[in-house]
């Protein structure tokens, strides 16, 4: 027998292969004409100015900040979630408890007005 | 799968884990180190997957992957100046650096093969997957951790609202 | 309740295995690679079928006919399109970070490929029934972000980048709503397995023990599909395409086809989470798994043509503030119901 993740070792191959068929068949058909004008940067027909590699705002670092403390909050919940049923009170006040600590942060974030988008 | 196909699978992922990993700290571009820092991730995952711990290696996904990476990314954004050409040019640690990951790795060598400890890891304690002996463990003898774990997650999320805010406010 | 003609593609399957001597490793190597090559011919199935529903349900809400030129009733259109974007050039535009750039779309849909590998299809038709299923369906989708940036960063275009930027920055938001909504099924069922939780339903759907779970599911799942009333991702208006702005042809296709790919899955896992999967009577597994997951597509499309799209601001305010403190409170809920469920019936937990 293949176990469960050598089968998803062998999808992972057709999963990579699957584009490269995909990109294959245009690669065959399609025209390749290169050409100067083409190949400039779309912007609505005006030439685009300046760089456009620049420095972000802060929001969207905050968000991610959150959203990496909830991320992790979820692979202790999900754990949690399995064994819930067996483990009965004890685990359920403990779970609230981890939720409640959690809730503070967020709460903290949406005070702090980490979550508002400006 | 017998021994050598699970052997030169391991070896595919191993290879792709420490080249990517290599191509992190040699990238001339800051954005590229960081997307070949994701498939490092990625590649630990498919390591953990091959030691049955098939548990951690989607925890590797979705947190490290999936959410660090994006954090990483988004930290890159906002401290880029002067386009991206030569963000990342800046070599002059490599021999700390190297000293510092050798001397790791000899730690970590030493530890590993000193140890014999815990290098049998025997059966699980449920007889059922990796899951459920993870959440067992979690939740009765390592609740203490469990919950410090929260309010570490607390102190994190605070601190680094604080710190970006600080960003934010002295522009 | 009896259903008939189940087994049908499981007998297949079964067939196929014989003939490499039952259980061997080349038997499982054989299926798993059958299984890869269905699901490709499915995720271009799904995109032929659903852009082509997609417009057709459009026209019949706005009282128009939407495509009714090619072929009976216009249903060769996609077939058409798809075959007219295999012959369109691959264009990389100068200033783009070429590797970047070229290799996003083929990440999508890797991606998508690797995603549907966990579905149950049917009784006895997961393709590979991992015992951490859903958190594995949840943990690869996750990805699907980096291939967003990748795009938006690698075509090095204004509108490209603002659009990439943002749809990472709703996806992160939108996640934790979805990942949370689950959790409350996982709670009742107490394994990750798919199976087990479609075998969870045959009394009851969960969409009746979850009504918030489902809900919180289905408008977290519209956002992570950058489908409206949340695709300000590529608002045309104000982003021309967003991060496919500079992709043609072949490639561009590839992100409409993960698009649509997606949009298979989120219905998916909504019809194996939370309306019975493959459960139903009569019919065969399969064929109620169709038509639950149209059903929910159906939903998807029914949002789209009714909602107006949101502005950035009310998108992230929706999902931090509105949508994730109703995820945990569903949490929350589900846990007091099943404790008190168990202190009624002691019997029935654990």
């Amino acid at each position: 027998m293949v176990d469960n993740f050598g089968a998803i070792g062998i999808i992972l191959i057709f999963a990579i292969l699957f584009p490269i068929v995909m990109l294959a068949i245009p690669k065959m058909v399609a025209p390749r004409k290169p050409g100067k004008e083409k190949e400039t940067t779309y912007e609505c027909g005006m030439e685009t100015r300046g760089e456009t590699w620049i420095q972000f705002k802060t929001n969207y670092f905050l968000y991610a900040l959150v959203f990496v403390a909830f991320d992790v909050e979820t692979i202790f919940l999900y754990p949690w979630a399995v064994q819930f049923r067996k483990l009965g009170t004890f685990a359920f006040v403990e779970m609230f408890i981890f939720i409640a600590i959690l809730l503070v942060g967020f709460w903290y974030a949406w005070k702090e007005g980490a979550l508002e988008w400006k | 799968m017998g021994n050598i196909g699970g052997g030169l699978v391991f070896l595919v992922f191993a290879l792709v884990t420490v080249f990517s990993a290599y191509l992190v700290i040699s990238s001339r571009n800051i954005i590229h180190s960081a997307l070949f820092l994701i498939l490092t991730f990625i590649g630990v995952a498919a390591l953990y997957a091959m030691l049955d711990a098939d548990f951690l290696a989607m925890v590797q996904l979705l947190v490290y992957a999936g959410a660090i990476s994006i954090m990483v990314v988004f930290g890159v954004m906002l401290t880029l100046r002067g386009g991206p050409e030569n963000s990342n040019g800046d070599t002059r640690n490599a021999i700390g650096g190297a000293i510092a990951a050798l001397l790791t790795f000899v730690v970590l060598g030493m530890v590993i093969f000193t140890n014999s400890a815990w290098l049998t890891t025997g059966t699980g304690i449920s007889g059922g997957s990796t899951v459920s002996d993870v959440s067992w463990l979690l939740l009765t003898k390592y609740v203490v951790p469990f919950e410090v774990a929260a309010v570490l997650l607390l102190v994190a999320m605070v601190g680094a609202i604080i710190l970006a805010k600080g960003v934010d406010d002295s522009k | 309740m009896p259903q008939y003609g189940s087994g049908l593609f499981v007998s297949i399957a079964h067939l196929i295995r014989g003939l490499f001597g039952g259980t061997t490793v080349t038997a499982d190597v054989v299926m798993t690679v059958i299984n890869s090559l269905i699901i490709w011919a499915l995720i271009a199935l799904a995109a032929l079928s659903l852009i082509l529903l997609e417009r057709k349900v459009a026209g019949w809400m706005q009282l128009r006919t939407g495509p009714n030129r090619l072929g009976p009733r216009g249903w060769f259109q996609t077939v058409a399109d798809a075959m007219k974007l295999l012959g369109k050039e691959d264009i990389f535009p100068a200033a783009a970070d070429k590797w970047v750039f070229g290799l996003a779309p083929m990440f999508v849909i890797g991606l998508s490929v690797m995603v549907m590998a966990v579905i149950p299809y049917g009784k006895g038709m997961v393709p590979v029934d991992l015992n951490v299923g859903i958190f594995y369906l949840l943990a690869v989708s996750a990805l699907t972000t980096i291939p967003f940036f990748m795009a938006g960063w690698g075509s090095n275009n204004k509108f490209a980048l603002l659009g990439g930027m943002r749809a990472v920055a709703q996806m992160i938001s939108y996640e934790i709503p979805l990942v949370f909504s689950l959790l409350g099924v996982v709670m009742i069922t107490q394994t990750f397995k798919m199976s087990a939780i479609v075998n969870a339903q045959s009394h009851v759907w969960f969409i009746l023990l979850q009504p918030l779970g489902f809900v919180v599911y289905t408008i977290a799942a519209t956002a992570e599909t950058n489908r409206a009333p949340f695709d300000l991702v590529e608002g045309e208006s104000e982003l021309t395409a967003g991060a496919f702005t500079e992709y043609t042809g072949m490639r561009w296709a590839l992100f409409f086809l993960g698009e649509y790919a997606n949009l298979f899955i989120v219905s998916a896992v909504a019809a194996t989470v939370f309306l019975g999967g493959w459960q139903g009577p009569f019919l065969p597994g399969w064929i109620w798994f169709a038509i639950k997951v149209l059903f929910m597509v159906f939903l998807f499309l029914w949002f789209r043509w009714t909602f107006p799209r949101l502005r950035v601001d009310q998108l992230m305010h929706f999902g931090w503030k509105v949508l994730l403190p109703l995820s945990v409170a569903n949490i929350l809920l589900t846990g007091v119901g099943i404790y008190i469920y168990q202190l009624i019936y002691p019997a029935i937990g654990g």
